[in-house]
């Protein structure tokens, strides 16, 4: 299939280096400490911070640091064929373990002792880069809650089909079999915190992209 | 002004636009530059400054590490975040509600702003734990449960009968709280493992009868000199907790009468006898009372919907304007009567800074 049309568009009329519109809310949520709302193109992400509060479970409780937690689902109308089950899940265990530990590198911790912060995160439409758009909701949940951070998270996903580098994959170009990496930066301190890399990338196709 | 739903007509979409609007461009220009967000530099005039909360040190740069606002004070910097949970400190007012009463401490819930959990699961859910501990002085012990202090020893010289809290008196704590009874306390000190330490050094404070508790944002709340009011002309009780639960209740006048009247009752009580028409009468709240509290209460829901800061006289001046304008209680909450007091508290705000350049141009003319 053709993902990249001899003119250098993409099928959804995008040029190779070109972002989804973004758009995103703060405050969504009335009872939560923090929300927000975020849109990359079709994909729509929820999020919600409760916190710092005490430690629901005391064996949990780190006497030095706050735990941070963090739940990922997907509502059972995003995708195109209703999901049964929309949460627990190998895929979803492991998107919750991404967001925590992106999170945790930017949280600081060690502020709030003996205390939890919950992160919620749901996608109510998926259209490609779920992983990135639940990165960039639950930053934006965080900085609502008033909860000292590092910085500000940033994160997009790129791919890479039809011999041509793709930024911000959308369902059809993700689920095309092609390499794809999901990056995630905190852009003043200039440092990655999540790089995350599905299928081989062959290192020719990486000289390539950089010229 | 956030999560507000109403259902407004056009003509009120546009009142209330303007209002708010208003009230923008009248706070806007006083310090622009010092809204930060996170891991943004804020710029250093002087040496030797103090980093407090909000911030950090970058490479020699000092940092934002919370969005809010850069508060300067001589040589301290810091950020106060425009929305977060309730930071306790010494010497805060706050109410909360008794929610287990185990190892020989009250365990008060002090802060929870979610109030679909809260019945069910109210011991595990937002809830930051403050121990209180009764120091009861040895006279009052015989006659009546006075919550007298929760002392701190320094101050012996004050209190003479001091002693050392023993079993008896742990029982006794039994009967003046029991869980979901509501205490006013004020912040003693924060202990090094999260827990916090409250007191009830007067009279004033105490458990809370016969009102209503409003649970609001706490960061419209501001610290004050005065925390208790008393309306007289309402006769009326308003407590505006720092942890942003708000008490309106039947004025009391003094608080261990009630406590006394509660312990007799109680030993009445198990003596098997009923309450006497006398005390029904006595503990009965008249009417108009019950409505004043209603429309101070109604007044504080709009104001924290709005988003505007819960003061004394920004909410005496909505119940007064509820009143002039003949509306029921439950009117308030219409959509109508948001829309008037925006634009009210914009007219107050707009004549406060006029005020302020009055005052400044006075100044100005007797110096020179």
């Amino acid at each position: 299939m053709e993902y990249v049309s001899p003119e250098g568009l993409r099928l959804d009329g995008r040029r190779p280096m070109e972002m989804r519109q973004l758009r995103a809310e703060i405050g969504v949520v009335a009872k939560a400490d923090g929300s927000a709302m975020f849109e990359m193109g079709n994909t729509k992400v929820i999020a919600a911070v409760y916190g710092p509060r005490e430690v629901q479970n005391r064996s949990q409780q780190i006497t030095d640091q706050a735990l941070v937690r963090c739940e990922y689902s997907m509502a059972n109308f995003s995708t195109g064929d209703r999901m049964r089950k929309p949460k627990g899940d190998r895929r979803s265990t492991e998107i919750s373990l991404v967001i925590r530990q992106t999170m945790e590198a930017c949280i600081l911790t060690n502020l709030m002792p003996r205390s939890q912060i919950d992160i919620f995160v749901q996608v109510l439409q998926a259209d490609g880069g779920t992983r990135s758009a639940c990165i960039n909701a639950a930053t934006l949940a965080l900085a609502d809650a008033g909860i000292p951070m590092r910085d500000i998270v940033t994160s997009c996903s790129a791919g890479y089909l039809n011999s041509t580098p793709l930024l911000d994959l959308n369902y059809v170009e993700d689920s095309a079999g092609g390499p794809d990496v999901t990056v995630g930066i905190l852009p003043t301190l200039d440092k990655v915190t999540l790089l995350q890399v599905g299928f081989h990338l062959y290192s020719m196709w990486l000289q390539r992209t950089e010229c | 002004m956030r999560n507000l739903q109403l259902s407004l007509n056009q003509t009120q979409k546009i009142r209330l636009q303007t209002a708010l609007e208003k009230l923008e461009s009248l706070s806007s220009k006083s310090n622009s530059n010092s809204c930060v967000t996170v891991a943004d530099s804020i710029p250093i005039y002087e040496d030797g400054i103090l980093k407090g909360h909000g911030t950090s040190d970058r490479k020699g740069e000092l940092v934002a590490t919370v969005c809010g606002v850069v508060e300067r004070i001589n040589k301290l910097i810091y950020v106060r975040t425009l929305r977060s949970r309730y930071k306790p400190e010494t010497g805060d007012i706050v109410i909360g509600r008794v929610i287990e009463d185990y190892d020989h401490t009250m365990v008060f819930q002090i802060y929870f702003m979610d109030l679909a959990v809260s019945v069910e699961a109210k011991a595990s859910f937002l809830r930051k734990k403050t121990h209180m501990c009764t120091h009861t002085a040895k006279e009052n012990l015989c006659s009546s449960f006075k919550i007298e202090l929760i002392a701190p020893p320094l101050t012996g010289a004050v209190h003479q009968s001091l002693r050392r809290r023993t079993a008896v008196d742990e029982l006794n704590m039994r009967s003046i709280f029991t869980e979901n009874d509501l205490v006013c306390a004020e912040v003693r000190s924060s202990q090094n493992d999260g827990s916090l330490q409250l007191q009830a050094r007067s009279q004033k404070y105490g458990k809370l009868e016969k009102g209503q508790l409003l649970m609001i944002d706490p960061y419209l709340v501001k610290r004050r000199k005065q925390h208790f009011h008393h309306l007289e002309q309402y006769g009326i009780d308003l407590i505006l907790g720092c942890n942003g639960f708000v008490w309106v209740g039947e004025h009391v006048e003094a608080r261990d009468t009630i406590v006394v009247n509660d312990s007799e009752q109680l030993a009445k009580k198990s003596g098997g006898t009923s309450m006497d028409l006398d005390e029904q009468v006595e503990n009965h709240t008249p009417p108009e009372t019950r409505q004043n509290i209603c429309r101070i209460a109604n007044a504080i829901r709009v104001l924290s919907a709005l988003g505007f800061n819960v003061i004394l006289e920004v909410i005496m001046e909505t119940v007064k304007l509820s009143n002039t304008m003949n509306l029921d209680i439950h009117e308030m909450l219409g959509s109508e009567f948001y829309v008037l007091v925006a634009e009210k508290e914009a007219e107050r705000r707009s004549s406060l800074s006029q005020k302020e350049k009055v005052i400044l141009a006075c100044n100005l003319r007797t110096k020179f």
